[in-house]
């Protein structure tokens, strides 16, 4: 190890993500298995707390992708419940994160915070939450609340949900179930205030049933990626989770986020950035590149590849041979061919046909060719040693603070990564080697959420962190 | 040869009896983490029990002891990767909650168990738990009802929305799926026509859609075992409709007799074969090694509850925090004596139902002793199963899987398909 590695010493975080429904997740290779199965679960798992990682993360979309109107049919489809896994994971591991998204629109405050709570007791303070937003009527159509909000209401929303909920987690001091307080068999009284909030989008009142969380508040995640979504951030987030895995793009998004900061009174180390990130591993360079090429043509069968233009085009392509020349047919920009999460990815859609048409012609690709082109994410290919070198240069270079690993193959596709790259990691001192703290907020290396201060009935309990509940 | 019974286990907290909290070893914290349920869930797994429930509410359970609980099916959650036969039932409340997600979070449960769960489906019907959530004024159980069995259609309707193997993964096509064996659901329920402004940020909320497919293929069951209490004849309604399972109380083994052949009356009434529905009574059990001194604990526990000092059973009680009493006026039997005389008095109702859930005063003492002594009584007697019969609650409770409604050809699969591609 050369002196010059430990440069600043900055640390790398890792999160490992459940392969998610969509193309990046290659089904068809035999090594494919469930994604359903709570044994896909446990072994990601297991495999990301061998190798040091911070947390497991699971996506979460509550209604199945269309396109053309018909149930897209193409990519793995499918995922059991959230939190439900999270809490049958908190079993199998012993200091794993373990983060989930949930929505802000079609959730209730007191019941997303009770969860929440319940799953950091199970887990000993492992629990994250990815708070997302989503205002799409397609998704809305499954729940009572349709698709009323716009997209500024629906931050205004997640904003106040997120304060109903931290209210809750307030709510117990502390030392209300200490063994200390002479009570015997309940609460001490007066440990449990009521919570009141109200507003133009909840009118909640009552007490919390379940104590204050062993991480005081469970980490939370921000995906967002807009101007607002960036200060919902800023104001309130632990991490972002961002698709700004690029060093350029990335060191832009970093320096953007963490400006935001200072203006809601926090300073750099307390919003972790860490990039949703692909990887493909080869003894050598030749082998890993060989390698990255064979998984985006399972990525983009012939079949995703027209389904992709198609999304841009509004139109039917099928009588297209995907691997023939680009469409010459004009794009119908009013129509809207896919119903779910992917919809929202073209901003522009006519600067984006024009961007492929010229270069499909300008470097004579094939249709599938031009998708396996511009639909490749952040990814990091190369043998072990270059991969780990190319993550600490992120990290050292300040474009993000670690990553959200995505593997491509369900459930053992972080394997070879944990047995090759970690170690590397772990001998230049970017990676723990065990883990140094309690919880995950303590892991991640953040500030702890000290109790609110109620007054002067209670003995001071000095500064940082509160007293959490006794383990057995 | 006497007639083998179900018998389940309540593992709620410091125990069932309103002052259990006074008793319990376990410390008041534990009673958050998932070791205090493991080892009652264990116990009665080893007893080759058919399940354990748990109960849950929004509010704080109207009763002494800690002002809270754990989420039921979380906590339920945590404890499939460290059991493998006991069935886990969890209370899921149906008012408050959205349909898609309560039907995803049983399927889901029943994923992780591979085919262990259970519903056990309850109202929010106390001011306190409708002003938790702030949406809906608190409604007659009647209207809470009837929204219940909705919920339950609604659920079961999710859970067949993927036909059983749907998922295809064909190679040859690209298609990971089949999508003719996907299905909206299109439910909806009109709880009322009006919105009144009064009602607050929510005044637009009279009532839900699910449009469906769930995001959740079905579950290994088929439909995860339905329990509904029964206690009331709004209750009774919704159970005779949806139930698999229909936990009754009574004091003796006679009125619980009465009580099956109501069920099952309403059953038929239902349109519906009462012999694919259990019915299963409520028993209080304080275990001690002398009947005296089991009389004087159940004793000492009644005194230290303030009021009439009932053992409370299940529902919730008179609230301590001005919540109205929902619970129902059946009260349930209570068995204190020895282990070797609880064995006789679990022969005695063996006839009159088709199983009990056993509600141990105290946890886990009560369910200790029960395991330790009168399991083996049982076995021998032929009351208790020495082994399961299945690896599924639906199959160890002798119910047959149900066909999917959209399966071209009503066939019935004795067990599950495997849901676990993945090695362990
Ligand atoms: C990396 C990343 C991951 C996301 N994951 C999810 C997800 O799992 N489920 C979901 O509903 N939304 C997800 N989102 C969507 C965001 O919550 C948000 O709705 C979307 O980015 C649009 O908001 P914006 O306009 O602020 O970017 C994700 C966004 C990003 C950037």
């Amino acid at each position: 190890m050369s002196a010059s590695d430990r440069r600043t010493g900055r640390r790398i975080r890792l999160a490992a993500h459940f392969p998610g429904v969509n193309n990046t997740t290659v089904w068809a290779d035999p090594r494919s298995h469930s994604q359903i199965g709570f044994g896909s679960f446990a072994h990601l798992a297991r495999t990301a707390e061998r190798g040091g990682f911070d947390y497991l993360f699971l996506a979460e979309g509550l209604r199945l992708r269309e396109h053309r109107g018909r149930i897209h049919d193409l990519d793995v489809m499918g995922r059991p419940d959230t939190l439900t896994v999270l809490a049958a994971l908190s079993a199998v591991t012993e200091h794993l994160g373990l983060a989930g998204t949930l929505s802000a629109t079609y959730n209730e405050p007191y019941e997303i915070s009770r969860q929440i709570a319940t799953l950091d007791h199970l887990s000993g303070g492992r629990a994250a939450w990815n708070v997302v937003t989503s205002s799409d009527a397609f998704t809305g159509e499954n729940f009572r609340r349709g698709g009323y909000l716009d997209h500024a209401d629906r931050y205004e929303r997640a904003e106040s949900f997120l304060r109903a909920a931290r209210a809750f987690w307030d709510s117990w001091d502390t030392d209300a179930l200490s063994p200390h307080t002479g009570t015997r068999g309940t609460a001490r009284p007066g440990a449990v205030h009521p919570v009141s909030h109200r507003d133009r989008f909840f009118d909640i009142a009552g007490n919390a049933t379940v104590p204050r969380p062993p991480q005081g508040h469970p980490v939370i995640i921000q995906a967002g990626d807009s101007p607002r979504g960036r200060d919902l951030a800023a104001a309130q987030a632990d991490v972002v989770f961002s698709r700004h895995g690029g060093l350029e793009e990335g060191r832009e998004f970093y320096a953007d986020v963490k400006a935001r900061l200072p203006a809601h009174g926090r300073d750099e180390d307390d919003l972790l950035i860490m990039p949703a990130a692909t990887l493909v591993l080869g003894d050598t360079e030749e082998e890993a590149a060989e390698r990255a090429r064979h998984i985006r043509y399972q990525q983009v069968s012939g079949a995703t590849a027209i389904q992709f233009v198609e999304q841009v085009w509004g139109r039917d392509l099928s009588d297209h041979d995907p691997e023939g020349p680009f469409p010459t047919v004009e794009p119908d920009l009013d129509t809207v061919v896919t119903q779910g999460k992917a919809a929202a990815r073209f901003h522009d859609r006519a600067a984006k046909a024009r961007e492929w048409r010229d270069l499909a012609e300008a470097e004579g690709l094939s249709l599938r060719e031009l998708v396996v082109r511009v639909s490749a994410r952040q990814t990091f290919v190369g043998t072990p040693r270059t991969v780990a070198d190319t993550l600490v240069e992120h990290v050292e270079t300040r474009a993000c603070d670690g990553f959200v690993l995505v593997p491509h193959l369900t459930p053992g596709g972080l394997d070879e990564f944990v047995d090759r790259v970690v170690p590397l990691l772990r001998e230049r001192g970017a990676l723990r080697t065990e883990y140094e703290g309690a919880t995950l907020r303590e892991n991640l290396g953040l500030r702890p959420r000290p109790a609110p201060d109620r007054g002067a009935t209670r003995e001071p309990s000095g500064a940082g962190e509160p007293t959490p509940v006794p383990g057995p | 040869m006497a007639h083998p019974l179900h018998i389940g286990a309540a593992i709620d907290g410091a125990g069932s009896h309103p002052a259990a909290h006074r008793s319990t070893p376990a410390a008041p914290y534990e009673l958050f983490t998932a070791a205090h349920y493991a080892h009652s869930a264990r116990l009665a797994e080893r007893a080759t029990l058919d399940y354990v429930t748990l109960d849950d509410s929004f509010a704080a359970p109207g009763r002494p002891g800690v002002p809270g609980r754990p989420d039921a099916l979380l906590t339920l959650a945590a404890l499939a990767p460290v059991t493998s036969g006991i069935g886990l039932v969890p209370t899921v409340t149906t008012t408050h909650t959205e349909p898609f997600h309560v039907s995803k979070g049983i399927a889901s449960l029943d994923h992780a168990s591979r085919g262990r769960a259970g519903w056990l489906v309850e109202v929010s019907d106390t001011e306190d738990d409708a002003r938790l959530v702030g949406r809906r004024p608190v409604a007659p159980a009647e209207e809470l009802w009837n929204e219940a069995g909705a919920v339950v259609d609604a659920a079961s309707a999710l859970w067949d929305s993927w036909e059983d193997g749907a998922e295809i993964r064909d190679v040859a096509t690209g298609r990971f799926i089949d999508r003719d064996r996907l299905h909206y659901v299109d439910h909806e329920y009109v709880r009322r026509e009006d919105a009144r402004p009064e009602d607050g940020p929510h005044a637009e909320d009279t009532g839900w859609t699910v449009r469906g497919p769930s995001i959740t293929p079905r579950p290994p069951q088929g439909h995860p075992v339905v329990f509904v209490r029964a206690d009331t004849d709004d209750r009774l309604r919704t159970a005779a409709r949806y139930a698999d399972a229909v936990l009754i109380r009574a004091r003796t083994p006679e009125r619980a007799a009465q009580r099956r052949a109501e069920v099952h009356r309403a059953v038929r009434g239902a349109g519906r074969d009462p012999g694919q529905v259990r019915v299963l009574a409520d028993l209080g059990i304080v275990l001690d090694r002398d009947r005296r001194i089991a009389e004087e604990r159940s004793a000492r526990l009644d005194a230290l509850v303030p009021g009439d000092g009932a053992p409370e059973t299940g529902a919730r009680g008179t609230g301590i925090s001005g919540a109205k009493p929902s619970a129902p006026s059946r009260p349930a039997a209570t068995f204190a004596g020895t282990p070797r005389d609880l064995a006789r008095e679990i022969e005695a109702w063996s006839e009159a139902v088709d199983g009990l859930t056993l509600r141990p005063a105290v946890l886990p003492v009560d369910l200790e002793r029960f395991a330790a002594d009168t399991v083996p009584l049982l076995k021998e007697a032929g009351i208790l199963r020495t082994a399961r019969t299945a690896d599924t609650l639906r199959g160890n409770l002798g119910l047959r899987r149900p066909a999917n409604r959209h399966a071209p050809t009503a066939r019935t699969a004795p067990t599950a398909p495997a849901s676990e591609g993945a090695p362990r």
